[in-house]
């Protein structure tokens, strides 16, 4: 069966996304025909169309995709490691310290001194956050362990974030506070997708990689040890490769979160479980995510910046509980 | 030939050692049972060969490099963790991770049929009862195909039947020129179907030799504190405990 | 009320201006911090010879007033704590147009007994409105106000008028928006405007303000000009001071063309 379903699981998400990456670039609060939208992006002209489409609507469906893979692929990533379908970036934490290392970078004038000072210090956070995870709840501590360490791992950066913004002299810093904890691609720019995609496209390389090792962690860690695994250096990579996705994809959308719980939760069954064969399914998955999440908040508010976030948890933290639920019926595995 | 080599090899935890001074070689061909008491330190001592465990002393396979080593053993852990509801067919199959190369499904059709799986092939793994999860595992170790086979109790757990199937399974491996070195709580199947026994007290290995030189009467009661009824039935010898002696533990 | 106050306290930055403007030497004992502030306050200059306070009940309590000026934005909390202390608290609203700075002048003026100052600075801020300001012509440039959030101020607004009264139409009117509204940013970039008119960024960063810098609007290849917040946060005379700026970039846009 599974064999089957990825046959035509991987070119169906790349249909989706690439649907929704049209549909991106054509719906905006500005009401104008896709032909024309189209007409405008591809030949261009001087006119303030060309603008429009170029350097607002496409920097933001590019950086969807970009941040919707990041989540979802860094989700698929920690589960597999942990072996624990509650893991997600967000809400372990990893997502509220990228913000705060992307804060400190704004606030301090950091990052408009040096402008690659955003993702770098973004991803400092997570990787502060990743490894003090691992270091707690270790390869194989419980979700409970894991949980209880993300909250917090969130509430401690949360608050730092806030107090930045907080002490910032800009008046308008402290009312961002929600940016930075549920996440928006409102207008972004090629500037944005210029700093974030680099980080997102390396973290993403070094998480793909991650397939075989996380495959022979379904056994335990002995056994894939055993099998060749090398599970220091799937540490490492995941650890650098969440990092730096989550880190870029945070500093520029804020903190997006439930993408990484969600989408490897409903791709999962469809990919035989198998940890590497949900990899690059979960990327797709988010990508399609982010990018469908974007526009309802286009739809539903044209001219207002509905955040991303609220979109993601009105979905997502009714699945997170039922998946506590789920797990604990199932004879408790996954919250030893 | 050597397929495993131990030197002196030394676990410590906490400045105690848990495996002392341990030295024996496997040869290709043998089936060997490892017993020894709760905390004898079997596991340590299988963990510290493949050198998942911090040790000094030598151990040929400890040195290799990770794929070189699971091209060379193959580990089936006490723990049988099957962490995602996969298919009995993707399970066995991640045996084949070491191996780059085709003909990967005639080996998990091999490893299937010789567990008596052929039936479970597209099964969820983790909906399985407990035995037949232990029986998936022990067909994804086969599947590695390497020359030894470290089993930690293997046999926990299984009715009878399976569990004399799966005996005669690792011994019909030693007939075929590879080796398994299995940790057993099982007197009874180690006299009946190893072809040595290696004897574990406090870390030390304190008897290596054929069942019948190993399960001697004071053996079973210094180390196990037991008493056995052995005698040699028409299908092999019989070792069943039957009393607990007195004394300090 | 026997006479006029003799000890005014005030917590709120457009009455601050205004108590400066008019008050009798001595009658104002203090100013809230934000009047000292260039980045906030018109008259930064002047404020720096008077306490400053925080606002808070209890430093105003402290300074004895028997009167405090409070603007409308100010806590509720403060205010009403401030009354049951038995301190009177004069609260003003928003400035939303030109009649409006008028008439707080006016009400500064009784408030603090001080009607013919008051007078004095009415007749000289109508006069030498009527002198700069003039109608929007049919061809006149079209700009946009685009404040931090994506604010875009209209016609009937403080900021709305001063555009009107150098002569400008304002874009947001064209989108239906005279109160002000949000605009997205391409709805912006598409009515095309000739000037947009942000707020000059503080320190920090925000991306409130992140926004008037976007490369899109730059690239739009329009006109642009900054102006503080202190320029038309408060309906004071000071007004015409931004009134002659868009004026000016006004005649060099029409020049341009």
């Amino acid at each position: 069966m599974s064999a089957v379903a990825q046959g035509w699981l991987i070119p169906a998400l790349t249909a989706l996304v690439a649907a929704l990456f049209l549909a991106s670039l054509l719906i905006g609060p500005a009401a104008i025909s896709p032909g024309e939208s189209l007409r405008a992006l591809i030949l261009g002209d001087a006119g303030p169309l060309t603008v429009v489409m170029r350097e607002i609507r496409l920097p933001r469906a590019i950086l969807g995709l970009l941040v919707g893979a990041a989540l979802g692929l860094s989700g698929a990533a920690l589960q597999g490691y942990l072996r624990n379908p509650l893991a997600e970036p967000g809400l372990i934490g990893v997502s509220g310290a990228a913000a705060l290392g992307a804060v400190i970078a704004l606030q301090t004038g950091l990052a408009a001194a040096f402008a690659l000072a955003l993702p770098l210090l973004a991803l400092t956070g997570a990787v502060a956050a990743v490894s003090l995870l691992l270091l707690l709840a270790g390869a194989r501590g419980g979700a409970l362990t894991l949980i209880l360490a993300g909250i917090a791992v969130s509430a401690l950066a949360g608050a730092a974030t806030a107090l930045v913004l907080n002490l910032s002299p800009n008046p308008f810093a402290a009312a961002e506070i929600v940016f930075w904890t549920m996440g928006s691609l409102a207008d972004r720019s090629f500037t944005h997708v210029g700093l974030a995609a680099p980080f997102i496209m390396l973290g993403a390389a070094l998480l793909l990689t991650l397939g075989p090792g996380l495959d022979a962690l379904t056994l335990g860690e002995d056994a894939a040890e055993a099998l060749g695994a090398g599970l220091t250096r799937v540490r490492l990579v995941l650890v650098a490769g969440v990092a730096a996705a989550v880190g870029a994809a945070t500093a520029v959308a804020g903190a997006i979160g439930f993408v990484g719980l969600v989408v490897p939760h409903l791709l999962r069954p469809l990919v035989g479980a198998r940890p590497s064969r949900l990899l690059p399914a979960s990327a797709l998955g988010g990508a399609a995510m982010v990018l469908a999440a974007d526009i309802a908040v286009r739809l539903i508010l044209p001219e207002r910046d509905l955040k991303l976030g609220v979109l993601m948890a009105l979905v997502g933290a009714p699945l997170f509980l039922h998946l506590i639920y789920r797990t604990r019926r199932d004879g408790g595995e996954g919250l030893r | 030939m050597s397929l495993l080599a131990l030197d002196r090899l030394r676990v410590e935890r906490g400045g105690c050692p848990v495996v002392d001074d341990v030295s024996f070689a496997v040869a290709a061909g043998e089936c060997i049972g490892l017993i020894g008491p709760n905390g004898a330190g079997k596991t340590t001592l299988m963990r510290a060969a493949l050198g998942l465990e911090r040790h000094s002393g030598g151990s040929s396979l400890a040195g290799l490099r990770p794929a070189a080593r699971a091209r060379m053993a193959a580990f089936l852990p006490q723990a049988r963790q099957i962490a995602w509801p996969v298919d009995v067919e993707t399970l066995v199959g991640l045996g084949r991770l070491p191996h780059a190369g085709g003909g990967d499904r005639e080996v998990v059709t091999g490893a299937l049929r010789r567990m008596g799986l052929e039936g479970f092939r597209y099964r969820i793994a983790t909906r399985l009862s407990g035995g037949e999860q232990a029986r998936v595992l022990i067909a994804r170790a086969l599947a590695q195909e390497a020359p030894l086979l470290l089993a930690d109790e293997p046999m926990a757990g299984l009715d009878p039947a399976h569990q004399i199937a799966g005996m005669e399974v690792f011994s019909g491996l030693a007939a075929e020129g590879r080796a398994v070195l299995m940790a057993l709580h099982d007197l009874g199947l180690a006299a009946r179907f190893c072809s040595r026994l290696l004897l574990m007290h406090q870390g030390r290995l304190v008897a290596d030799g054929p069942p019948d030189a190993v399960l001697t009467e004071a053996n079973l009661a210094r180390v196990f504190r037991i008493r056995a009824f052995r005698a040699e039935g028409p299908d092999g010898p019989v070792v069943q405990p039957v009393a607990v002696l007195e004394g300090e533990a | 009320m026997a006479g006029p106050p003799e000890r005014v306290v005030s917590i709120n930055l457009c009455t601050d201006q205004l108590a400066m403007l008019l008050a009798a030497p001595g009658q104002l004992i203090s100013v809230s911090h934000l009047a000292q502030d260039p980045r906030s306050s018109a008259m930064a200059a002047e404020a720096a010879g008077w306490q400053a306070n925080r606002g808070k009940a209890e430093d105003v309590y402290l300074l004895a007033p028997d009167l405090v000026l409070a603007g409308s934005h100010t806590t509720p909390a403060t205010v009403q704590m401030l009354r049951r202390l038995g301190i009177a608290v004069e609260v003003f609203s928003h400035a939303a147009g030109f009649a409006d700075v008028t008439a707080q002048l006016l009400r500064m003026g009784a408030v603090l007994g001080r009607e013919a100052a008051a007078a004095e600075a009415v007749a000289r801020f109508e006069a030498d409105l009527a002198a700069i300001a003039t109608d929007p012509a049919a061809d006149a440039p079209r700009a946009a106000l685009y404040q931090a959030g994506g604010w875009s101020s209209g016609r009937a607004s403080l900021p709305g008028e001063v555009l009107a009264a150098a002569g400008l139409a304002n874009v947001a009117d064209e989108l239906g928006l005279s109160a002000g509204g949000f605009v997205p940013l391409e709805v912006l970039i598409l009515a095309a405007p000739d000037l947009v008119v942000s707020g000059r960024p503080w320190a920090g960063a925000s991306r409130a303000e992140e926004r008037a810098a976007h490369p899109a609007l730059r690239d739009a290849g329009r006109a642009s000009a900054a102006l503080t917040d202190r320029d038309w946060v408060c309906g004071l005379p000071h007004l015409l001071g931004p009134v002659a700026a868009m004026a000016e970039l006004r005649r060099k846009l029409q020049a341009g063309e």
